[in-house]
């Protein structure tokens, strides 16, 4: 970032803690403050990543022991189903946009969002969405028992869940993608004079990027669910060989949004982490340029890499050599933004508070899942590791050790800013310690279970496998508990913590800084000017 | 807000709290309730779906409604006439994409999955009677049909959809010139022309349902053929929508030569349209 003069944002008048808006519950309703709706976003988020971490949890004490013990075979395969998408599509997703609406604005001096009633509805899709999906755990036949990725011909002869399923998808790609084109319109139009978008924090470029491959992508998941939909009800023959289509379409389809989506998913916390770092090393984040390429050229090749979801399909070996290479060469961007995050801390003055010690954790988590990402690249490895655990511990690092990870370091960099206090340093560093340590426990024993031959997505196991599901399943009861440190951090912080100043962190450098703790209702309403 | 309290203009509009999203928001959950338990036939279904698509209808005259007033309100400076802008070309570039999921099935079917199935390594053994010519119903699927042909209705409505552009774009050079009459005028023309070529596409579904045998269920052929043109359809219906809403404003005295950016959004909608029935033309009938 380069220096900021006159910060003169239209804050401060006193007035404003008296800003005009509903009271009570239709405050929250009918907000359009990208505040408040940021609020919203995270908090729906954080239920979202305790509904989701339930089920996960249920899915543990399930494989504690071999044999059937809690949870009849189809109520798992629902289990598995909607912790996937619970966890994607209501807790990693809305969890960034939650950080976009309260960042994006105020770290390039606008005053709201470009559009703030359509934010407003963007949000708000998101609860009928996961009414419907928490719904289908209750209508005859019960949930999806798909996963995630809704495989035909399974999803065509599943029951009611599955239309809810679908209808909550159209939905929540609504919400995507109009919360989408809303950040891209308020990065492209609404940036303070001198704010180039070469100066702009990296956290909006990563957010700039990720709404471009939701824009991208959304619309493709709706078209794939929609064909679903009609091959379920109407007689539609798209995934059905007898009519001339192919099961093993829904899967391009499908995987054309669903690499892309990984990106989404992983590039806000790239953001998040490119602030967090250089502030906490008191240096300018190394390689800013080539920060802005490299998310470039990760956005470009996730469009050209979907089939290495289908190595195991019958490929023809051209495409399997072409996916495989554009796979490998994803490392190569990536490896820029990890080389620079290091020359960033090189002979800076680091301090470890909890946002750089989550942020740190993230480094060293989400490298190791890349590497195992590398790994299951290679097409003759990945026959072998398909759909065995090897892949349930390489998302797991890179989604949650990356992206859980990552807003960690988020929500305790900008707590202050929110809330204008101080949370409780030693209870966050609890929070980090354990909350590292049992992920460890819970996802590292998978790559072993992996490795070994043990299949994803079943409710039983052979005996072989006993020893390393206990301790996974420990582990995971002790990373949810752990979650019950960060809720008590953050609730301490909001009710009773010290106040903060308007800089906490003396490294830190973007506009929001200049604002103070916590940000006014309405910040920025006449731009800073930026030099 | 305080710029407005001071009578100063506010360097960009941000709107006031609002109830119409949350109304929408409870339009699609009834919406997406009624029709789940329509498809999986309980008797409430149809009438939850219409229930949610009347607060729909509320929800949009209500909403598009408060856009109308602010902007004939002159609410909306040059700044958030290019957020309209950006916003309304990434939603056309959207509206791409679910045509690509679309034009991308129709591209695997004919070159992959139809010449696998006839195919001596998958096929050949399993449906040794099935030929792989394009269009087909699949190999097991026993069903006589006559595909569509590209002339006759398809080559008409074509030249409708093009026409239409041109009255379009006639019609927004004298909205630019100031001549409201001629704006009436070819913007009535263009909308007749979209509800004629809808009217055609109507009779073309009725003549492959009752004479061509060719439905939704004809294999991977009717799959594709009804959801690319339906989709497109329901596409040409909104916009022609938009343009009807947006006639009815040029006879209220919306709109000026600088200042009318909801018709050309209208106007890109309609380009988009007209594209993608290009298309629809040369790959779904044509070749």
């Amino acid at each position: 970032m380069s220096s900021i003069t006159q910060p003169v944002g239209g804050h401060g008048h006193g007035h404003d803690e008296h800003a005009h808006h509903p009271t009570g519950i239709m405050r929250w309703v009918t907000t359009t403050n990208h505040k408040d709706i940021g609020t919203l976003y995270l908090w729906f988020s954080f239920t979202m990543f305790i509904v989701g971490g339930i089920m996960a949890l249920t899915i543990r004490a399930e494989l504690f022991e071999p044999g059937m013990q809690i949870l009849a075979p189809e109520r798992f395969n629902q289990m598995t189903t909607l912790h996937g998408l619970i966890m994607i599509f209501g807790a990693l997703m809305p969890g960034a946009v939650g950080f976009a609406n309260w960042m994006i604005p105020m770290q390039i001096g606008a005053p709201d969002m470009a559009f703030a009633r359509m934010n407003n509805w963007s949000f708000w899709l998101l609860p009928p969405a996961a009414i419907l999906l928490v719904l289908s755990l209750f209508v005859p036949g019960g949930a999806a028992e798909t996963g995630w990725t809704l495989y035909p011909p399974l999803s065509i002869q599943s029951g009611m869940g599955m239309d809810l399923t679908i209808f909550a998808i159209h939905i929540m790609g609504a919400s995507s993608i109009m919360g989408s084109i809303n950040i891209i319109t308020t990065i492209l139009n609404l940036r303070a004079p001198g704010m180039t978008l070469m100066k702009m924090p990296v956290f909006c470029w990563a957010w700039l990027i990720t709404a471009y491959l939701l824009i991208a992508v959304m619309p493709v998941l709706a078209g794939a669910v929609t064909m679903l939909l009609t091959d379920r009800h109407f007689g539609t023959s798209f995934f059905n060989a007898a009519g001339g289509g192919d099961p093993v379409l829904f899967q391009h389809v499908f995987w054309f949004f669903g690499h892309p989506e990984v990106y989404i998913i992983i590039l806000p916390a790239f953001g998040i982490i490119s602030e967090v770092i250089p502030a906490f090393s008191r240096k300018p984040v190394f390689g800013y340029a080539s920060m802005v390429y490299a998310l470039s050229a990760i956005a470009i090749l996730s469009f050209l890499v979907w089939a290495h979801h289908m190595f195991t399909t019958g490929l023809p070996a051209a495409g399997i050599l072409f996916y495989m290479y554009a796979t490998m060469l994803i490392a190569v961007p990536t490896g820029v933004k990890v080389f620079n995050w290091l020359a960033t801390m090189w002979k800076g003055s680091i301090s470890l508070e909890a946002p750089m010690m989550f942020a740190l954790g993230f480094l060293f988590l989400f490298t190791t899942g890349g590497f195992t990402g590398l790994i299951l690249a290679i097409q003759p490895v990945d026959v072998q590791f398909q759909d065995t655990y090897y892949v349930v511990a390489h998302f797991h690092y890179v989604m949650v050790a990356g992206t859980l990870f990552a807003f960690f370091a988020g929500i305790y960099y900008w707590l202050p800013k929110w809330s204008g206090k101080m949370y409780n340093e030693t209870v966050a560093q609890w929070h980090f310690w354990l909350s590292f340590i049992f992920f460890n426990v819970t996802f590292f024993p998978m790559h072993f279970l992996g490795l070994a031959g043990m299949p994803r997505r079943v409710p039983d196991y052979a005996q072989q496998f006993t020893d390393w599901n206990q301790v996974a399943t420990i582990g995971a009861f002790g990373f949810g508990l752990s979650q019950l440190v960060f809720l008590y951090a953050v609730v301490s912080a909001i009710r009773s913590g010290k106040p903060a100043p308007a800089k906490p962190w003396d490294g830190a450098t973007s506009l929001e800084w200049t604002l103070p703790s916590p940000a006014p209702y309405h910040s920025f309403e006449t731009p800073p000017v930026v030099k | 807000m305080s710029a407005v309290s001071q009578g100063a203009k506010p360097y960009y509009y941000v709107p006031q709290p609002s109830h119409w999203p949350i109304t929408g928001s409870l339009a699609l959950l009834l919406m997406g309730l009624g029709a789940a338990f329509w498809f999986n036939h309980y008797a409430a279904g149809p009438w939850i779906l219409l229930a949610g698509f009347c607060v729909l209808l509320v929800m949009l005259f209500g909403w598009f409604g408060t856009v109308i007033r602010e902007s004939e309100g002159h609410l909306y400076n040059k700044k958030v006439d290019l957020s309209f802008r950006w916003s309304m070309s990434w939603f056309i570039f959207s509206e791409v994409m679910f045509f690509a999921a679309f034009f991308g099935a129709l591209f695997y079917v004919r070159n992959i999955s139809v010449p696998d199935l006839g195919s001596a390594l998958t096929g050949r053994e399993l449906w040794p009677n099935f030929s792989a010519q394009w269009p087909t119903v699949g190999p097991y699927i026993k069903q006589q049909f006559s595909p569509m042909s590209a002339i006759g209705i398809p080559l008409l409505n074509t030249i409708l959809l093009v026409t239409s552009g041109g009255t379009l774009t006639i019609a927004h050079h004298a909205l630019k010139s100031g001549h409201r009459g001629a704006l009436k005028f070819w913007l009535f023309v263009t909308i007749v022309l979209g509800f004629t070529f809808l009217g055609f596409q109507a009779y073309e579904y009725h003549h492959a349902y009752t004479e061509a045998n060719l439905k939704l269920s004809t294999g991977v052929y009717g799959s594709t053929f009804f959801m690319l043109t339906g989709f497109h359809g329901a596409h040409v219906t909104i916009g022609a929508i938009m343009l009807t809403v947006m006639l009815v404003r040029a006879f209220r005295g919306h709109f000026d030569a600088e200042h009318h950016f909801a018709f050309e959004a209208a106007a890109w909608y309609w380009h988009f349209v007209d594209v993608v029935w290009l298309l629809l033309f040369v790959l779904v009938y044509w070749l």
